[in-house]
């Protein structure tokens, strides 16, 4: 890794800390006010797209983990989040249990999930895990449809109940996106330590070549789970904060083509980075936003009828677009073009 | 009776996600590329197949081979634009281009066609259901199983009789073996994506013929043909028919004796089931991993 001149690493501790010079430690900080003083500034419609944005980077730290960073391809991502949301909203409702609790149980469910899903990934693996994570993207959204609808509503939104502290409903866009955010900014905290530790070394040491991991002493069985647990872990919370700020969920929200955006952002962003996680979903995210607009725009050229369709399929061409672009032209993602920009602007105006 | 009516049905079905599944191994035998778009391309196909026949009143009889021709071409163009620019990259890459080429897909189709359901012309096929005492068979997917019996005899003979056959069997072996013998192994990807597409056409149409058209749907039946590849080894066409045979059956059998809803999902326990207990499949290679 690049360091600025004059930044000499003396003991293993600083090697390995976040923040190395007084300056990153001023613009973190002054970024973390400005972002959490967003409200006072922007307006509601955009705090909305925000706070799906925040809930989005949870979930895509949780596959970070999992495909980025241990090599295990999941296009199931989506169903890990049905079941956390489903857990979550179901046990605030026949239970009574308050939010806060049901969401750590509803986490730890979703993780045996993952860990029931990720057993393949003990004897498979490459492509024909992410076939059995394809079978568990249709099969657990099936469960919620049909194995109990009186209780999960079926194909029905299921509405949820907002979250309360002492009388306090978070129900407005404004509060719910200090609880959003802050989990957000803690869980990529928790996420780049992951990366940092023995546990993130191990996944990567996984990714590159299974075999030579196992070999060296890091067991697969245990490590491939962990990282399937904590994938699931991720999506569950996220799952649940998706349920809370969409105030209603139905199966049609944790589809296939879900599942793919999630790789498409991981893609983006760049496998395996933990920045590069909150780029690309920020990226496609906001491109999302930007084709809702543009598409009328463009199709008030023409009649109502054809404004509509351009309206619809335009999402789906602009991400295909874009994520067959980044794969072709900057495989590593943003996070590597990034990576660049710093290096360029440590170094101007010399070229090196 | 009820049995055969199931197994028959089953074997009819079965034969479209045989056509399917072939599809799928043709190219990933070639290129080591598993389609994921498999099912928008064959959407596609379909739909142009249905505007030659309502929009420019072409004959079904004609429009069938254009359509087919015309598939040929799309897969030509998909290749050289999406996957060849990536040869040789890891396998999410791969994967995530043909999903990015199915989302551009789906978009334009969305576009042209929107995202209502479309139907070819009633009684475009001559005849009507046919009746065998108790037994009914829809008179589609009779046609449907003809053709796909046709389409495997014509691809095994391709395969095996000629000389662009063996050719595409060697660079499915080995790349390097291949160019060693001085076969063009570009053209060949170039010519599996072609065949691949144009089986996948004839499955599109097929489908659509019976069941309609709708751009998310039917896409999604090709998932179906996965558990048929994985049934019977990603590296082999004889196996994906037999697979595509087999998940026919069983979904047919687990909707008539279990409940139509459990069929939903019949394939993809099936997938998981032979993915934990035979990950290789029927007739699949098992590889030896060295490091």
């Amino acid at each position: 890794m690049w360091r600025p001149c004059g930044v000499i690493d003396d003991t293993y501790e600083k090697d390995l800390s976040i923040i190395r010079t007084r300056q990153q430690l001023v613009l973190m900080t002054l970024g973390l006010i400005a972002l959490f003083l967003m409200p006072f500034y922007v307006s509601g419609v955009a705090l909305n797209t925000i706070n799906f944005l925040a809930i989005t980077i949870v979930s895509l730290h949780g596959m970070n983990i999992l495909t980025g960073m241990t090599g295990q391809i999941s296009v199931g991502h989506a169903c890990f989040m049905a079941v956390g949301a489903y857990s979550m909203t179901l046990m605030v409702k026949y239970w009574g249990l308050s939010f806060w609790l049901a969401t750590p149980i509803a986490m730890l469910i979703t993780g045996m999930v993952g860990i029931i899903v990720g057993l393949p990934s003990l004897r498979i693996k490459g492509f024909y895990l992410a076939m059995a994570t394809l079978a568990a993207q249709f099969i657990i959204p099936w469960m919620i449809v049909n194995v109990r609808p009186d209780i999960t509503g079926g194909t029905d939104t299921l509405t949820v109940l907002p979250p309360s502290i002492g009388g306090y409903l978070f129900t407005s866009q404004q509060s719910l996106f200090y609880l959003c955010m802050s989990i957000a900014v803690f869980s990529t905290y928790f996420s780049r330590n992951i990366l940092r530790s023995r546990f993130g070394r191990a996944f990567i040491a996984i990714r590159d070549n299974d075999l030579a991991a196992e070999i060296m002493g890091i067991s697969n069985v245990r490590y491939k789970l962990l990282a399937f647990f904590l994938c699931s872990l991720y999506a569950g919370l996220a799952g649940a904060m998706y349920a809370v700020w969409m105030r209603g969920i139905s199966p049609d929200h944790f589809s296939l083509h879900e599942s793919i955006w999630y790789l498409g952002m991981l893609i983006v962003g760049g496998m395996g980075s933990v920045f590069g996680v909150v780029l690309g979903a920020l990226m496609i995210r906001v491109l999302n936003v930007m084709v809702t607009y543009i598409g009328p725009y463009i199709g008030q050229f023409f009649d109502s009828s054809t404004a509509l369709v351009i309206a619809t399929g335009l999402g789906p061409i602009v991400f295909g677009v874009v994520v067959l672009a980044f794969l072709i032209f900057e495989p590593a993602g943003l996070a590597r073009i990034w990576h660049r920009f710093k290096t360029f602007y440590r170094l101007w105006p010399f070229a090196y | 009776m009820i049995f055969i009516q199931y197994l028959s049905l089953g074997v009819l079905t079965g034969a479209l996600y045989g056509l399917m599944a072939a599809a799928i191994v043709i190219i990933f035998k070639a290129t080591q590329v598993f389609n994921f778009a498999v099912g928008t391309l064959m959407t596609f196909c379909a739909l142009l197949c249905l505007s030659l026949v309502l929009d420019f009143n072409i004959p079904f009889w004609l429009a069938v081979p254009i359509a087919i021709a015309l598939g040929g071409i799309i897969g030509i163009v998909v290749e050289r634009f999406g996957l060849r620019p990536l040869l040789a990259q890891p396998l999410l890459t791969l994967i995530m281009a043909t999903l990015a080429i199915d989302n551009i897909l789906r978009g334009v189709m969305l576009m042209v066609w929107g995202g209502h359901e479309l139907t070819f012309p009633r009684g475009l096929l001559p005849g009507k259901t046919i009746l065998l005492g108790p037994v009914f068979l829809p008179h589609e997917f009779v046609y449907a199983f003809v053709v796909a019996l046709i389409c495997f005899a014509l691809v095994g003979l391709f395969f095996n009789k000629t000389q662009t056959g063996l050719k595409m069997r060697v660079t499915a072996e080995s790349h390097e073996v291949a160019m060693s013998l001085g076969i063009n192994i570009s053209r060949m990807f170039s010519l599996a994506w072609m065949l691949s597409l144009m089986v996948g056409a004839v499955a599109g149409i097929f489908i659509g013929s019976r069941l309609g058209l709708q751009v998310v749907t039917t896409s999604q039946i090709a998932l179906k043909a996965f558990p048929a590849i994985i049934f019977g080894g990603i590296n082999s066409i004889s196996g994906a028919i037999i697979g595509g045979f087999a998940v026919g059956i069983l979904e047919k059998m687990a909707a008539g004796y279990i409940d139509p809803k459990v069929a939903e999902i019949t394939p993809y326990v099936i997938l998981l089931a032979i993915l934990l207990i035979r990950p290789e499949g029927l007739f699949g290679i098992k590889r030896i991993e060295r490091i």
